[in-house]
This record gives structure tokens, C-alpha cells and sequence, in this order.
């Protein structure tokens, strides 16, 4: 419980309507989107601006007091529960978009802006921001930056990194910096906009941010190829990519996560072929089409059985959609739903699906995957049940056996959810001792009073690495 | 006592297929309106899951939240883990309403609303009599003359305004019977349902619901021994009431043997939807329950089957369209109405943007929160207006008053007019001749 003396300075800032501590707004920002997890804060507060934000940030400076910054509160790694306690910031009132900057093809943003609003807003005058997370419909901007947040497009055109060229933030002592800017080039020092890019709300809050936009693409085109034996599908994802075209999206469904998409969206997918790529090109509409001819043949050669090209804007929608809902249609089937993102360099693909059917049969779980193949992100889906212990426990070792896979195959516990809580025991596999030591100094260079986001990203204990005998 | 009865109530299972992932939020119109966690639906369920959990004890803000939703259920068919929001909310209202004390006046007109007057038809006609005798006897005039309406709220005022002529007959009295022939060859049986309060407030729809169904083609039985739905019974707590209801009216349709029962009023339609899930303990009514609601149809979807709009007269007028929250999101009824509208010859439809999203009406909501439900209408008639429609149609008693109110607010009145999906219809579509019952 904090004093009401400083609960009074938090109150005096945002305004009371802005600051809340009865019971219900504890619970209701206690959670995410990350299963299994959920504490309550002290006190919930909603600034309005960078002012308010540097004014709360100094009363939780003076007082020792943890802020967990907040935007839709959809990650998927645990980034936004109050472990300790203390200050939820949540900066969904600050979703304004500043400025379209046409001649320097910028968009100057609040951090709470929706991801889809950015869409909407550039696309009404023919440019694009190609970041997509699959929850853009209610991400906000700030949490795709602080998580460096992929998406379906991921492949061809990035990642939000490759976006943010510029940002304002409020560092842990009260101050504003202001990185990078309206720049394409711009080397005056070490690159902070890139660090700040991915740092899970443990170093700075992130207030207002200049992304790049691009021209929009002229067209469009999808196409399913489906398989009957997931091998074949992985190869042609690796040769597609090695025939030198790059999709705009190249999406892998296995079966289990088809069956349920179906069931959800009733697109007439073929529930009995074991993979499904959904393939989709843009850009000149001459250049699409000869793409889209060329992947066709690919597939064909690697024994596809089916080939369906979206002649419609409304079947492309659909199928967008479907692979857009995979992860949310899989919790129907158990009540649990637990969502990895192991990913490894796309050539590694098919042992990696391999492994992961291996292990999954080993601990006797249900685990779906689908992903970003294209980029080498797969999604391992785990359908389980919170209530049952026992089960619980072989997901953790059947999960703990994925990311040591991953990483056997050149690969990351996570490609794009980030490390939170829930991955922060593996982080040392990924980074290795001294990369944690320099990960940690930046921390405390940044946040030596380990206010921002604490208990995120390092974890007190390290796993130690399971070693798995592997035939 | 709200703690327990929540936790005997709550579908624990259910609660637990929420998987917080946060996609019902943007389809909601108190979370769009406030921007706060708790008052969108991942937020509720949470805070229902934090009481039966024992994080949480459900005291008045917690109650306070439950009222402020709509169940306007819009945050159901974007939910991918398909989580029945709208069975959650009212198994909290119904333990709301066994723990709350109310002041003895509150629960003498709860009384007289839910067990004295809606189940009985016959009192809400003679209901529908006295507000006639008001309407037009020149009492209203002289009351509104004299100002003594000033004493009621805001949003009563407006509805007493817009509250169309009331009726002291039921269709069945109109007709003079229970059975109308169908016209021409006979295609279905269908049973009509006609509500308790569409019948005496909207007498004319139900009538013109009847012939159109009769001139579709289908033999249309207004089965006699049918009573409210229970809608405005479960949504406010008491739904073992609405059991008692429905197990009334699917006796009553089931001895009519029908091939649909064709409701013209959302709210009812999702409410008769749902009589299996509400009898599904009820050992002796299940199976008849499963037959009943397998059998409801909104009009638009019957109408969709059967009719030829070659033969509907040219409207030269611009049309828009508000559905209404229960036709849509409880009897996922989306496309029916606006491909009827679009067929009207003549016409131009236009597309009312956000008219999938609640006008505030739902039930006595704008009556019990006027503040959010004016706000919401407020934004509504904006997009309303921006159409430039003609006609404003609608599918839902509640919502055709709420848009009558809105019309009459936003100072459009004689350049817009509200209308039921049915009675635009019957308007393009001549009278073969006038109905007679078959016994
Ligand atoms: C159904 C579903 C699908 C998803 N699909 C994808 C996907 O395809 N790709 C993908 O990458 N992710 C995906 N995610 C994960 C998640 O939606 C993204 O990580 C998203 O970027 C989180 O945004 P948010 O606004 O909800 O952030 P939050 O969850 O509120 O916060 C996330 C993290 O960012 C920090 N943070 C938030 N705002 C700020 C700020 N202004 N300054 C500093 N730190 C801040 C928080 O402290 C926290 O650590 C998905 C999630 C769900 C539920
Ligand atoms: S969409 Fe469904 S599963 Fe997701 S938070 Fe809302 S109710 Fe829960
Ligand atoms: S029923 Fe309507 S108001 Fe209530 S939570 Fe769902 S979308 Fe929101």
C-alpha cells in the first residue's frame, strides 16, 4: 500500500479522475494477454502528457516506487503485470496523432495510438506503415516500440524497428530525451532510438515517436498452396527464398491450427491436408504476377496439393483474416492458450517444425503451430489448462525443450513477444553470460534505481539448460 | 451474500475461456467511450473472474460496472475463444439482483413490471388502452400544457414525446383470429410471435408482419397462449421469471407445430434464440426448448427466402440502417435486412457508418444510465445525419423509439423519419386484399 501522502502528489498531477486505486481498477490493469499471470498495482494512473509523465515519473523517483508502463496491455510475455506493486501508467488517453508529414513521409505519434488508427490514417492518402502485428486492432504504438512488435509483413519489410526513426522519452530521473528525428541517415552518437526500440518499458517511457512511412503498394494478391506432408511445405518456403523472391507475407498453418480456423471462420479450408502456406505479393501489379506465377510452380514441385489463388479483395480479406485469428481461434479448444514464438533462421524451418512435433507427442500435449515461416517465427501453441498442475508442468518441459531447440538451430527463445516475465529465465541461453552482464549495466546506467518495469526482462535465477539427447 | 450468489452463478468454465486477448475491447462501446479497462468486456470478465476468485469482493463499483454495460453483446462475434459474454452478464445481474435490498418502492414497481404486468398480455393491452385514452383524449396536451412533465427526468420526458399511439387490441383481435391463410400456395406454417409490448405499442407492425408473411407465402399461426419473450426479465436479474416465460411459449408453439417462429423485434428473437441454453437444466422442457429455438427466425430472414422484390413499387428515397444489438450480435442476423433494403426498387441505400454499434437504447438502459446511453446517441445522429437518409430503419421496438428520440433531438425531425424494416416493406409492397382468418 502506498501512503495517501503520495497517492495526494500522484492525484495533484493527473487529476483525480486520472488516478485510481479502488479495488476495481487494480484488477482490471492486474493482467495481460500473457496467461497464468496477474498482480495487482498500488495505483493505477492515466497522464495526459510528457508533463504529467516526468512529474509522476519524479514522485516515484523520490519515493522508491515501481511504474510498469502500459498501453492495450495485449503482450504476450507478461510485460505489464505490476509484479511488485506500485504505479500502472497507462497512456491510452495519449492517442493522438501528431503530424502526417508528407514531404519527409513521416507520422508523428502519441504513444497510444492504435496500430490499426496508423494504418487507417496513412493508407487514406496512398502511403503505408507496414508493421502488423496480429493484435493491431488494439496494440497500441508505444508497446509494438517498447516490444519491437513483428507481424505478417515482417519478411519483406521489417519489423517495427526498421520504422522508428525517431522518439520522445521520459528517462527514469524526470528527464526528456529526444532520439534520432526526421532522418534517414544520422550517426551523432550511439543509436538510442534503436536501443530504446525493444526495451520493454525497462529503461524509459516512451511519450511521442516519428516512424517512417512508405509508399503503398498497388496491389495485392494471395494465394493458399496446401500440402499433405508438413516437410514439403517447409522446403518450399526455403525455396521460394531461395529462387530470390520475397513475399510480402509467407504465413504456415499446420493442421491442427486449420482445423480450428475453420471451425471459427468457416472459409472453406481443406481440414485434411497436413500444412497450409498462405503466400501473398505486393507491390507493381506486372511484378506480382509473375511472383505469384513462379511461387505456384515452387509449390507444384514440392507435391502441393492444392493451389487456390484469391481472385477477390473480399476471399484475400478472409484469408488474411483467418490467419490473423489463428492464435485467438486455438483457445477454443482447451481454456488455457500459451503462445511461443521460438524462432530460427528460415532455412532451419523444417527440422525445427519436426522437433517440435517430436516433443509435443513425447509429453503427450496438443500443441498447434502456425506462424511467420516466411522470417523463420514459428508460433507453438500449447492448448491446456491452467487448472491441471501436472499438465502444466510437462508444458514448461515441453516448452523449455522448444527454445533449447531453437537455439541449437541457430534460433531465439522469442522473435518478436519479447522476454518479459515469462522468458526472462532463458534470456542467458540466448545472450550467454556476458551478454547479460552488459545487458544489466545498460539497465542501470539508464534506471539505477531499478524503477521502470523491475523483474522484467532479468529474472533472480537463470534455467539451466536442459541437454537433450536427440537422435 | 453477492459473493456467494455470484459464485453459485457464474459459469466458472466460462470465465476461464477468456483468454484476456483484449479483441472484444474496440467493439465496445463503453470501453470506446471511456477508454478504461474495466468498463470493456475482457475488463468485466475479469473483474467477475477476481470475485469468484476471492481477489476481489463485489462491492458497488464492481455493481456499478456490471449496470453500466449495455449487454448490447456487441463484444461476442469478434471474440475468437467465443466466450458467451452475453450469459456471463446476466448470470451476474440475476445474483445481483437475489443479494440487493431494494427500497420497497423499487421492488413494488419491479413487482408490478415483471410479475403483474408483462407476463399478462391482457393487462399490457389495457395498458395500451389507458395510454390511448391519454394520447388522445386531449389529457396529453393538456399535461404537456400545463408542464407537469417537468417533474420527470430528461429521458422520460423525450420518450413520452415520441411514444407512438398506443393500442388496446392485440393483432389477434384485429384479425379476428389466430390463423391467416397464406396467399397463394402455401410454402411454410410459421408462427408468429408477437410480443407484449410491440403489440400494443406497435399494433401496425405486427399487422403488416402478418401480411407479408401471408402474401410470402406462408400460412401464419398467431399462437394464443403465447406471453412476453422475458428478455427484460433476464437482463435485469430475473431470469428465473423469464424461465417461467418461456417455458409458456414454447409450450404454446409447439402445440402450433410450425415450421419457424418469426420474431420482428431483435431483442425477442435473441431472447427465443436462447430459450435451450436457459432451459438446458430443465429436464422436462430441454428437448422441446431445443426444438423451439431451433425454429426462430427474424422476419428479414424469411422475407430474404420468399419474397419478390420485382414486384415491390419504386421509392425514390435514400435509406440507412441501424441494426439493432440483439438482431445482431444474439441472432447474427447481419446481412438479411440491409439486401432487403437494397433491393427496394428505386432506392438508394446508403451505409450508416458505426451502424452496427449500439444506439444506446438497450432495454430501459437509457433509462437507468442516462449519461452513457445520450452520449452514445449523441454520436450516433452524427453519423446519422451525415448520411443525408430519408429513412432511418431499424429492426427493434427499442431502437426505433431510441432513434424517434434522436431524430427528434438532433432537430431532424420532417426531414428524417424512423421506420420498422417491416412497415417500409409493407409499404412497397401492395395489398392483395385485406386479411381474414381461416376459422
Ligand atoms: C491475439 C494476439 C496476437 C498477437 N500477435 C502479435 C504479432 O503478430 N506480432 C507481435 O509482435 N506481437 C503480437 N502480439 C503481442 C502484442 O500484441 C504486441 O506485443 C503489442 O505490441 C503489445 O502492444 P500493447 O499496446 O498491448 O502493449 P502492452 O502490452 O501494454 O505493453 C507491452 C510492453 O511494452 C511496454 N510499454 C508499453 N507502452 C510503452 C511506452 N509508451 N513506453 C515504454 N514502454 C511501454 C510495457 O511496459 C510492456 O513491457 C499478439 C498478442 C495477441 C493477444
Ligand atoms: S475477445 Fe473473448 S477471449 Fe479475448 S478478451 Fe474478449 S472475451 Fe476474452
Ligand atoms: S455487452 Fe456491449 S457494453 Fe457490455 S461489454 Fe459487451 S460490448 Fe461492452
Amino acid at each position: 500500500m502506498l501512503p495517501a501522502s503520495i497517492r495526494e502528489e500522484l492525484r495533484a498531477i493527473v487529476g483525480a479522475k486520472n488516478c485510481l486505486d479502488k479495488q476495481e481498477a487494480l484488477v482490471a490493469y492486474s493482467y495481460d494477454a500473457t496467461p497464468m499471470q496477474q498482480a495487482l498495482p498500488d495505483v493505477v494512473v492515466m497522464p495526459k502528457s510528457t508533463t504529467e509523465i516526468q512529474q509522476v515519473m519524479r514522485v516515484a523517483a523520490r519515493h522508491h516506487i515501481p511504474i510498469v508502463t502500459r498501453g492495450a496491455g495485449s503482450n504476450l510475455c507478461g510485460g505489464t503485470i505490476p509484479v511488485g506493486g506500485g504505479i500502472v501508467l497507462v497512456l491510452s488517453q495519449m492517442n493522438q496523432i501528431v503530424e502526417i508529414d508528407e514531404q519527409n513521409l513521416t507520422i508523428t505519434v502519441q504513444p497510444g495510438v492504435r496500430t490499426v488508427d496508423i494504418h487507417q490514417a496513412v493508407e487514406a492518402i496512398g502511403l503505408f506503415y507496414p508493421p502488423d502485428p496480429g493484435s493491431m486492432v488494439i496494440s497500441t504504438i508505444g508497446g509494438n516500440i517498447a516490444l519491437n512488435s513483428g507481424g505478417l509483413r515482417g519478411l519483406k519489410y521489417g519489423t517495427t524497428k526498421d520504422y522508428v526513426l525517431g522518439l520522445e522519452a521520459v528517462l527514469p530521473n524526470g528527464e526528456v530525451i529526444r532520439t534520432g528525428g526526421k532522418l534517414m541517415k544520422d550517426v551523432a552518437g550511439y543509436d538510442l532510438t534503436k536501443l530504446l526500440v525493444g526495451s520493454e518499458g525497462t529503461l524509459a517511457i516512451i511519450t511521442e515517436a516519428i516512424l517512417k512511412l512508405i509508399p503503398k503498394p498497388q496491389t495485392q494478391r494471395v494465394m493458399l498452396a496446401m500440402f499433405a506432408d508438413m516437410a514439403q511445405a517447409a522446403r518450399s518456403v526455403s525455396d521460394i527464398i531461395a529462387n530470390r523472391i520475397i513475399p510480402g507475407t509467407l504465413e504456415f498453418l499446420d493442421q491442427g491450427t486449420i482445423r480450428v480456423v475453420e471451425d471459427f471462420k468457416q472459409i472453406g479450408l481443406p481440414t485434411d491436408v497436413a500444412a497450409i502456406l498462405l503466400i501473398g505479393q505486393d507491390g507493381e501489379p506486372q511484378t506480382v504476377d509473375r511472383d505469384m506465377e513462379q511461387i505456384a510452380a515452387i509449390c507444384k514441385k514440392n507435391a502441393a496439393v492444392q493451389i487456390k489463388v484469391a481472385t477477390t479483395v473480399e476471399e484475400a480479406d478472409e484469408v488474411m483474416t483467418a490467419r490473423r485469428s489463428a492464435l485467438a481461434a486455438l483457445s477454443r479448444m482447451r481454456p488455457t492458450t500459451i503462445l511461443e514464438d521460438a524462432t530460427v533462421p528460415r532455412a532451419a524451418i523444417a527440422p525445427m517444425v519436426a522437433a517440435i512435433q517430436e516433443i509435443t507427442e513425447r509429453y503427450g500435449l496438443q500443441i498447434c503451430t502456425f506462424g511467420h515461416a516466411g522470417d523463420g517465427n514459428l508460433h507453438p501453441t500449447c492448448m491446456t489448462d491452467a487448472r491441471n498442475t501436472e499438465e502444466i508442468e510437462r508444458v514448461e518441459h515441453a516448452f523449455e525443450e522448444i527454445f533449447a531447440a531453437a537455439i541449437d538451430l541457430g534460433g531465439t527463445i522469442t522473435g518478436e513477444h519479447g522476454v518479459g516475465i515469462v522468458k526472462a529465465p532463458y534470456l542467458e541461453w540466448k545472450v550467454g553470460a556476458a551478454g547479460m552482464e552488459i545487458m544489466k549495466g545498460i539497465k542501470h546506467a539508464f534506471d539505477p534505481h531499478n524503477l521502470l518495469n523491475p523483474d522484467k526482462m532479468f529474472a533472480k535465477q537463470s534455467r539451466n539448460r536442459v541437454v537433450v539427447q536427440r537422435a | 451474500m453477492l459473493k456467494e450468489a455470484l459464485e453459485k452463478k457464474l459459469d466458472y468454465d466460462e470465465l476461464s475461456n477468456c483468454m484476456r486477448c483484449g479483441f472484444c475491447q474496440p467493439a465496445c462501446p463503453t470501453f470506446r467511450e471511456t477508454g478504461y479497462e474495466a468498463a470493456s468486456p475482457r475488463g468485466r470478465i475479469a473483474l467477475m473472474k477476481a470475485v469468484a476468485d476471492g481477489v476481489m469482493e463485489p462491492d458497488k463499483d464492481f455493481v456499478d460496472q456490471m449496470n453500466l454495460c449495455l449487454g448490447c453483446r456487441a463484444c461476442e462475434p469478434v471474440c475468437p475463444a467465443g466466450v458467451p459474454y452475453g450469459q456471463l452478464i446476466e448470470q451476474t445481474r440475476e445474483a445481483i439482483e437475489e443479494a440487493q435490498e431494494h427500497p420497497w418502492w423499487v421492488k413494488a414497481v419491479r413487482r408490478l413490471a415483471f410479475f403483474h404486468l408483462f407476463p399478462h398480455q391482457k393487462r399490457m393491452y389495457q395498458l395500451g388502452g389507458l395510454l390511448r385514452f391519454y394520447q388522445r383524449s386531449g389529457v396529453q396536451k393538456a399535461v404537456r400544457k400545463l408542464g407537469v412533465l417537468s417533474i420527470l427526468p430528461k429521458q422520460m420526458r423525450e420518450m413520452e414525446a415520441i411514444i407512438p399511439e398506443a393500442s388496446s387490441k392485440g393483432i389477434v383481435d384485429y384479425f379476428g383470429g389466430t390463423v391467416i391463410p397464406a396467399v397463394g400456395e402455401r410454402k411454410y406454417r410459421v408462427g408468429m410471435f408477437h410480443g407484449c409490448i410491440m403489440d400494443v405499442l406497435f399494433n401496425e407492425t405486427n399487422r403488416n408482419t402478418v401480411r407479408l408473411l401471408s402474401e410470402a407465402g406462408c400460412e401464419v399461426i398467431i399462437a394464443p397462449d403465447q406471453v412476453c419473450c422475458g428478455a427484460l426479465h433476464a437482463h435485469s436479474g430475473e431470469r428465473e421469471q423469464a424461465r417461467h416465460l418461456a417455458r409458456k411459449n414454447v409450450a404454446a408453439f409447439h402445440k402450433a407445430d410450425v415450421d419457424f417462429i418469426v420474431s420482428n423485434a431483435g431483442g425477442c428473437g435473441a431472447m427465443l434464440l436462447e430459450y435451450d441454453h436457459l432451459l438446458a437444466k430443465d429436464a422436462l422442457w430441454q428437448e422441446k426448448a431445443q426444438w423451439f429455438a431451433s425454429r426462430v427466425k427474424d422476419i428479414s430472414e424469411v422475407l430474404t427466402r420468399l419474397v419478390e422484390p420485382k414486384e415491390w413499387q419504386s421509392l425514390s428515397q435514400r435509406i440507412t440502417y441501424q441494426s439493432s444489438c440483439h438482431l445482431r450480435n444474439g441472432m447474427k442476423v447481419t446481412k438479411e435486412p440491409v439486401s432487403l433494403l437494397q433491393a427496394i426498387p428505386g432506392a438508394t441505400y446508403v451505409q450508416l457508418r458505426e451502424g452496427d454499434r449500439c444506439c444506446g437504447s438497450a432495454g430501459i438502459y437509457n433509462l437507468v444510465q442516462p449519461e452513457m446511453a445520450g452520449s452514445l446517441l449523441d454520436e450516433k445522429m452524427g453519423h446519422v445525419a451525415a448520411t443525408q437518409a430519408d429513412i432511418l430503419v431499424t429492426s427493434n421496438p427499442g431502437c426505433l423509439l431510441q432513434m424517434k428520440a434522436g431524430i427528434h433531438q438532433a432537430g431532424l425531425e420532417g426531414k428524417m423519419e424512423a421506420v420498422h424494416i417491416v412497415d417500409l416493406l409493407a409499404r412497397v409492397q401492395q395489398e392483395e386484399k385485406p386479411l381474414s382468418p381461416l376459422e
